[in-house]
């Protein structure tokens, strides 16, 4: 992997590392673009590029703008207890499809992967009569339960693979040096998945926390979360550009947030032989 | 969709693939119910899904507006008048073409740039923090940041385009590059997905096998090919899965970039089925395209699920 004392070497790393520059200007560039547009004033959107008189004109909008704050607190309610619930039950779930043979598995885990099959314009119809019927319409409850059908079959595929690459040998020898299943899930499994978890549960929250669909037809007044909100500054006749270039930066920081949080755990526990291969 | 019920007394576990010792296979054989009570909460919260999906199968044999709440049954004419309409076959090229290159993009372009970021130097640190920033984007609104930048008379893509003679391109305006122009963006949008899912399995390579091909001399390709693809190969059909799933059923980046336009360039079945519903109000019209994406796409992930079963036998077999 390292190309010490390779005479390619130097040309090599040259060539990577301009790759890797050219991918991060087409991946950054357009959000460099909407900080600017965020700090422009609306007579200068299309007239100036870089050289402008910034504002904060835009914020203030966005955030005087009927109670964007609450939808941006309910949609931080609502995509935590979901990716909560989903590691909940979608962890053990994975470690099972992942450690123990049984009948019916592989059919068990292809059905998990199977409620993302159908087209959330599919069920969005029906799913909305059923949650009038149960009065679930407008409610956390009923968002948070929605949302297990985005997070939970990604969070069970993507650990399943990493919960199945870890050698049985370990687990069942610290079983019979007398650690509880418990010990040995929490102490040793968990770290060893960890890469495959701060992974899943981070994907898991942006989806939720990006769904519109779902939010849309299933929130309302209550729950309205911010992604929906958001769209209100495109609907108006007249799309200011700055006001959805701040909503949406300010709709991703939290996103922002856990993400750079969470990184440095985006690395394995411990690692001394664990690993089968 | 089939779940396997099988009789509770002949359910059992073996202690997976090693041979444990006879302690171990008692345990594994005393908890042979456990791997049923500890997938059911997962499962029953999930399986609510198939309502709304049987009853939109119902609406398909209906002619259900959503005018009125009454409707009759019809049979099959929906499923008939769909599959004997052009547009549709049109539709389902689009969202072949559309899945395909969103997809081989993704997974290559995703694959090369987790590769380049698991090197420790301060450039790969610094950028594996933020290049995963434009997921986090809500993709109507990446799409609209694009769809302004793109603009032939203000966008800012004006300047460096017409520096290399380009000045005219107009992007998603012009019918032979809609679909390119819109697939430039769900790539912007779902490459960090492929990037953050490789980046998680890279870091959780065991170390023991490369230490034995440095020994050996072998060249960076040869240990790509032969050590870290095939251990990878699992985490990556996972992400492959999933980007297929996804860019099959992708509505928001079209509508909010094109809305199926310029003609019906990038009208996709998920476009088409929505215009059905919403503009024309025929909702049973529209049940029958989506029916059909969802069996294929169960048809696509049941092949590559199997794929996925021979990788991860591989990877996490001997190596």
């Amino acid at each position: 992997m390292n190309p010490n004392g390779n005479p390619l070497g130097m040309a090599g790393s040259l060539a990577k590392t301009i790759l890797l520059l050219l991918y991060a200007l087409f991946a950054l560039f357009p959000l460099l673009w909407m900080l600017i547009l965020s700090f422009k004033p609306d007579n200068e959107m299309f007239t100036t590029t870089f050289f402008f008189t910034p504002t904060l004109e835009n914020f203030r909008a966005v955030f005087s703008e009927s109670d964007f704050l609450g939808t941006l607190w309910n949609n931080l309610v609502v995509s935590c207890l979901a990716v909560v619930l989903s590691l909940l039950v979608g962890v053990p779930a994975a470690y099972a499809l992942g450690r123990f043979d049984f009948k019916g598995k592989e059919d068990i885990a292809f059905t998990f992967l199977s409620f993302k099959f159908a087209p959330e314009i599919l069920v969005i119809i029906p799913l909305y009569l059923i949650y009038q019927n149960l009065h679930l319409i407008d409610s956390t409850v009923g968002l948070v339960w929605v949302y297990q059908l985005i997070s939970l079959p990604l969070l069970i595929w993507i650990l399943r693979g990493f919960f199945e690459d870890l050698s049985t040998d370990m687990e069942a020898a610290a079983q019979l040096d007398g650690y509880t299943w418990w010990q040995v899930f929490f102490k040793m499994l968990l770290p060893l998945v960890k890469p495959g978890l701060v992974a899943a549960g981070l994907l898991c929250f942006i989806f939720c926390w990006n769904s519109f669909t779902f939010a849309l037809l299933l929130g309302g007044g209550h729950t309205q979360t911010s992604t929906v909100s958001m769209m209100r500054f495109l609907a108006s006749d007249t799309v200011h550009y700055g006001w959805v270039a701040a909503a949406a930066l300010i709709c991703a920081l939290p996103e922002m947030i856990l993400a750079l949080l969470i990184q440095k755990h985006l690395v394995r526990g411990l690692s001394f032989g664990a690993v089968k291969g | 969709m089939t779940t396997a019920t099988a009789d509770p007394q002949q359910r059992r576990i073996e202690p997976p693939r090693t041979d444990l010792s006879e302690a171990g296979k008692k345990y594994a054989r005393r908890k042979a119910l456990r791997p049923f009570l500890v997938l059911a909460p997962s499962f029953l919260l999930t399986i609510g899904i198939l309502i709304p999906f049987i009853v939109a199968i119902f609406y398909s044999f209906t002619d259900l507006t959503l005018r009125s709440s009454d409707f009759n049954l019809i049979g099959f004419g929906n499923f008939v008048d769909t599959l004997t309409s052009p547009d549709f076959w049109r539709s389902l090229s689009i969202t072949l073409q559309y899945a395909f290159w969103a997809t081989g993009v993704e997974m290559v372009l995703g694959l090369g740039i987790a590769l380049l970021l698991n090197e420790e130097n301060w450039l790969s640190k610094f950028l594996r923090l933020v290049l995963i920033f434009p997921l986090m984007i809500a993709p109507v609104i990446g799409a609209l940041v694009w769809q302004l930048m793109t603009n032939p008379s203000v966008g800012i893509l004006r300047f460096p385009l017409s520096w290399i003679g380009l000045g005219g391109f107009r992007w998603s305006a012009d019918p032979n590059f809609a679909l390119f122009s819109v697939l430039l963006i769900d790539v912007w949008i779902y490459t960090p997905f492929v990037v953050i899912l490789a980046l998680a399995g890279l870091r959780s390579l065991p170390k023991s096998p490369y230490e034995a091909a440095l020994i050996d001399g072998g060249s960076a390709w040869f240990v790509f090919r032969n050590l870290t693809l095939p251990m990878l190969a699992p985490v990556l059909l996972v992400a492959m899965i999933f980007r297929l799933m996804t860019s099959l059923q992708e509505f928001a980046i079209i509508f909010a970039s094109t809305k199926g336009g310029p003609g019906d360039k990038t009208l996709s079945i998920a476009l088409a089925a929505y215009n059905q519903a919403f503009p024309f109000y025929n909702l049973s019209g529209s049940i029958p395209m989506l029916l059909f994406l969802w069996a294929l796409i169960y048809a696509v992930c049941f092949v590559l699920i199997g794929f996925w079963r021979k990788a991860q036998k591989l990877s996490s077999g001997a190596v």
